[in-house]
């Protein structure tokens, strides 16, 4: 008996790995999001193209249409830090699709400031969207996919998630509560055929870290060990590998995408 | 209406693995062996496939007997 992942290697179609799937992608109207977004509709994929505001959602999945004429991509606009509108959003991914194969959890927003400084405003806003989105959406994805027994969920945490960085106890905190996540959904929801996993990106050339001030950024990429800032592709092609059958036995990992940061 | 009986009973059966004729509005969560936590999300599952809807978390904690998901089935239109 032939396997999905039998078919996946080698076999004829294998080039593109996401035909016929459908995949929500979280925060994909720009940096990583974007990409992975694109990404998955050169390989296929019905992207469901989420973003909190409809017309940057529209006219990215408008974007991305045009430059793959034979992709699906249609926006799917509602807000992660809002579990009602993630909650509509995902009844409504039902109404329309009956199915979900693939969940891409990469809306965040990026917060620093020095423990004392931190406000329990801030707290929370970093951890409902980074954490409590994540959480949600996976919860939602998961009952979507179980009817199936079949799915991929990926997490985009952070390089800061798995080892912290000074003034960015929040964020750390969020994306590590991401981590948890992660391995716990992997061993809850093994058994119904649904993978979870994780990418931790390291300093990836994105809008996130304009704010970094130059000398900062300077003093950062001396420490990747392939000498240059990451670029969203390069997440992108690790949340394909998670999200195809190339990674049909894989689940519960976290997959640095750090140039070496780490080594 | 008793269409959605039926249906019911066969999607309580299927996600329960356990005969139709055990299915009763006085069946309880937890009551029998075979309706544990992870057996619930397995219920819920053929609930929401046989009646084509998708149910509020608040509404999937809250289905403690087959006579509670018939109510709360009611919030979805579905008549018994």
């Amino acid at each position: 008996m032939t396997s999905p992942s039998d078919q996946a290697v080698g076999a004829p179609g294998a080039g593109r790995l996401l035909e016929g799937r459908i995949a929500l992608v979280t925060g994909a109207t720009r940096g990583i999001g974007r990409a992975t977004a694109e990404l998955f509709a050169a390989h296929g994929a019905h992207v469901l193209l989420n973003g909190r505001d409809a017309d940057r959602a529209g006219q990215a999945a408008e974007e991305i249409g045009r430059a793959y004429p034979d992709a699906t991509v249609e926006p799917c606009v509602f807000d992660v830090g809002d579990a009602e509108s993630i909650k509509l959003a995902f009844t409504d991914v039902h109404r329309r699709h009956k199915r979900l194969d693939v969940l891409v959890n990469n809306a965040g927003v990026l917060r620093d400031a020095l423990v004392g400084m931190v406000s329990g405003a801030m707290l929370e806003e970093v951890m409902r969207i980074n954490f409590t989105g994540s959480f949600l959406c996976a919860q939602m994805a998961a009952r979507l996919m179980s009817r199936r027994r079949s799915g991929s969920i990926v997490n985009v945490s952070s390089i800061i998630g798995r080892y912290g960085n000074p003034g960015q106890a929040a964020y750390a905190s969020s994306k590590a509560a991401v981590l948890g996540l992660t391995f716990s959904l992997a061993k809850e929801l093994g058994p119904e055929g649904i993978r979870v996993n994780a990418i931790a990106p390291g300093f990836i050339a994105t809008d996130m870290i304009e704010a970094v001030p130059q000398e900062r950024r300077d003093s950062i990429q001396a420490g990747i060990r392939m000498g240059r800032l990451g670029k969203p592709e390069e997440v992108a092609a690790t949340a394909l590998f998670l999200a195809s059958d190339l990674s049909a036995y894989v689940t519960g990992q976290v997959i640095g995408v750090d140039g070496g940061m780490t080594v | 209406m008793s269409d959605n009986n039926e249906k019911l009973k066969q999607a309580v059966a299927e996600g329960l693995q356990i005969a139709p004729e055990k299915v009763t509005d006085d069946l309880t969560y937890e009551s029998i062996r075979e309706w544990d936590s992870v057996a619930h999300m397995a219920l819920v599952a053929a609930i929401e496939e046989r009646f084509d809807l998708m149910l509020d978390t608040d509404d999937i904690i809250a289905m403690s007997s087959v006579g509670t998901i018939k109510q709360i089935l009611g919030k979805y239109d579905v008549a018994f």
